[in-house]
């Protein structure tokens, strides 16, 4: 390998770079719009869940109950319902997704037993949005006992706690508000960057096929591991800034908790940087248009980042077969290391294992496109 | 190889190459001189590109066999690739560089010092009449200029050998010009120069021409020697209506052939003193007045046709 000419090819490559506005603009606009649309749009959250209310009794202590839901900021009262069938009609209308019903003899019937049911009805045509709403009535309900339980306490004159009474005392660790966007976020960085990166490389053989500058280049001294090296540098720094970029978002705009080291951070994402574009690189010695390379980029990276390495969904959830393939999805180890870094401040001692299948990764795919690019025509 | 004699700079030997079920070229044998200009000249799909990027070693043969400098080229076509200068037909720069970073770009890649790539550069601009353009991009230079361009880039590293497939197509006569006389001085310092061409003027400044149909070497000597050998003798005929003159005149006795050549006709026959008053007769018999008939000196067009039985360009 000559050094003067894998200097050459970067020089000449960074200047190409440069003057192709459109390279330029995949390689810095495209994150930024990403980050916007994946950063904002994708949460798992669900804030102010529409919830109609059939209030039979309507008194103080019923409407303290809603009010108690308003307050949670979970649930917004879309609709006051003074019927039992206007429930199905705001449900289809998309009115709401839980209706809560509360009998006209609730007050009486607690002030009596001690206990009275109020009814929720709940939309299930969305499970995952359902389930929640249910966590959340749960949490509220668990709050209105607790506040019913004081007063009784007070009123019978009881000091202090309830002797032998169990409680859940649950304790969140790494995520503490559960947000769902500290979990998210991480992988959104890992998901735009396999994207962007393989964008990067994809089209920078194939431009030169198109542009017919290839045969001649092919015709001097220059050596496939040369032209490869050459080739990656530039882009290299253009993932790194894209990388920086995303990163910073993470921490300072979308406030992602960083507990994790910046050096840790550097090399893994430097790692998975080399192994993007890398692939980027394969595709792109294979096909020979520009816009052949760059939907195959598309489609390779697009679909097994988005659904397979786990950035909205659980690889633990995945029937096992299904958890196997992921184990060929690169972005997985990086989605890995990356939460495991903001949220837990994990090193690289920690992280060995990802760690490691992102190095085999980047061994194996440079090895394969220095061998894949044929200083032939045929 | 050991068998080549020494003043052999390029040897090949049964070289074929098909695409698919088309048959490119078929055992092509050539022996290029050291130093010498050597055309391959035929119309389009005679195969000369092919054997172009065959000897630089970018595209392998099916059969045969390729010596370049001593270098056996299908085992190890990298080798030569130190020895080689190859300009591709289409224009295979960086658009996007400027004349200076094109240069600067191949100078690095065939480890040419700064400083001889500097003194080459300005001796090779000033001689393509480039260097008011060194800091234009290659995209906004004109085509002549930009083939002029691809000569000096591939003169850059000094090779022994020079490969340039059609490189003055669409090229303006003034460069043209130029691109010649770089030619001739390199030619002088003993470079040998291979290099394609339809253009038959062109074919006639080489020393040695290869002439190429169908993917076969018809006739390949000096193009005087090939002149020649051409059978008959040549007539022009000059007249108001050329077209007319050619349908009138071919298939006529003892024409061997008919070509129209611009303005005139160019018509090869057995026995010039026998079938000038024959035509002459002919044309006074249909009425036509004005036509003058002369002996004619042969271009390699004639003696392309002459020879293949085709013409080079439709």
């Amino acid at each position: 390998m000559n050094i003067r000419r894998v200097f050459a090819m970067a020089y000449k490559e960074t200047l190409q770079i440069w003057r192709d506005p459109r390279s330029l603009a995949i390689a810095l606009l495209m994150p930024l719009m990403q980050m916007t649309l994946l950063g904002y749009g994708v949460s798992l959250d669900i804030k102010h869940v529409p919830v109609c209310v059939y209030d039979q009794e309507n008194n103080q202590q019923t409407r303290g109950i809603v009010e108690r839901l308003v307050s949670s900021g979970w649930f917004s009262i879309s609709r006051t319902l003074t019927r039992q069938t206007g429930i199905r009609r705001a449900m289809d209308r998309g009115e709401c997704i839980a209706a809560i019903v509360i009998p006209a003899n609730f007050s009486r019937e607690l002030a009596a037993t001690g206990s009275a049911p109020v009814q929720a009805i709940l939309d299930a045509t969305d499970v995952n949005t359902t389930n929640i709403a249910i966590g959340y009535l749960q949490g509220v309900v668990a709050q209105i006992n607790a506040a019913l339980d004081a007063q009784w306490a007070e009123a019978h004159g009881v000091k202090g706690s309830l002797a032998g009474q169990v409680e859940l005392a649950q304790s969140t660790w790494f995520n503490e508000t559960l947000d769902s966007r500290n979990f998210i976020i991480p992988g959104v960085v890992a998901v735009i960057l396999a994207l962007v990166g393989a964008q990067l490389t994809s089209l920078t053989i194939a431009r030169e096929w198109e542009r017919g500058t290839m045969e001649q280049l092919i015709s001097t001294p220059v050596t496939a591991l040369e032209v490869m090296l050459g080739k990656l540098v530039p882009y290299f720094a253009v993932g790194l800034i894209d990388a920086v970029f995303c990163l910073a978002s993470a921490a300072w705009w979308f406030r992602v908790p960083f507990r994790g080291n910046i050096i840790t951070l550097f090399v893994t994402t430097a790692l998975f940087i080399l192994v993007v574009l890398d692939i980027g690189y394969l595709i792109s010695v294979r096909i020979r248009s520009q816009l052949g390379a760059s939907q195959v980029a598309l489609l390779i990276t697009l679909l097994p980042t988005t659904l397979l390495s786990g950035y909205t969904f659980p690889i633990d959830q995945m029937p096992a077969p299904i958890r196997a393939l992921t184990l060929i999805v690169y972005p997985r180890y990086y989605v890995t290391i990356l939460r495991a870094i903001f949220l837990k401040g994990s090193g690289l001692a920690d992280l060995w294992a990802p760690s490691l299948g992102l190095l085999a990764y980047a061994v194996i795919v440079i090895w394969l496109a220095a061998r894949a690019f044929q200083k032939r025509l045929d | 190889m050991s068998a080549a004699a020494p003043d052999i700079t390029i040897l090949t030997q049964g070289l074929s190459r098909s695409f698919g079920t088309v048959a490119a070229i078929r055992k092509v044998d050539m022996a290029i001189l050291r130093g010498e200009i050597f055309g391959l000249v035929g119309p389009d799909g005679a195969g000369k590109t092919t054997i172009m990027r065959m000897l630089a070693g970018i595209l392998t043969p099916d059969a045969g066999a390729i010596s370049v400098d001593g270098i056996d080229v299908v085992r190890d076509a990298e080798s030569v690739k130190h020895h080689v200068s190859y300009m591709p037909q289409r224009f295979g720069l960086y658009e996007d560089l400027t004349v200076t970073e094109n240069l600067f770009f191949y100078g690095e890649l065939f480890g040419v010092s700064r400083r001889d790539r500097l003194a080459r550069s300005r001796e090779l601009l000033a001689a393509a009449g480039l260097l008011p353009f060194q800091d234009r991009l290659a995209s906004q230079l004109s085509g002549g200029m930009k083939q002029k361009l691809g000569l000096v880039c591939a003169l850059i590293h000094a090779p022994r050998i020079l490969l340039l497939d059609e490189p003055t197509t669409g090229v303006d006569p003034v460069s043209r010009r130029d691109f010649w006389a770089i030619l001739y001085s390199l030619r002088e310092s003993g470079v040998t120069i291979v290099l394609s061409t339809a253009y038959m003027d062109e074919a006639e400044r080489c020393s040695r021409l290869a002439l190429l149909h169908a993917g076969e070497i018809r006739h390949c000597d000096t193009p005087e020697r090939l002149k020649q050998a051409m059978p008959g003798a040549l007539l022009a005929v000059a007249g108001p209506d050329p077209r007319t003159l050619r349908t009138l005149i071919a298939g006529r006795p003892g024409v061997l052939g008919v070509l129209l050549m611009g303005d005139r006709v160019h018509v090869r026959v057995d026995d010039p003193a026998r079938r000038i008053p024959e035509l002459e007769a002919l044309f006074a018999g249909q009425g036509i007045t004005g036509a003058v008939i002369s002996s004619a000196d042969p271009g390699i067009e004639d003696v392309f046709v002459a020879l293949v039985g085709t013409q080079t360009a439709s």
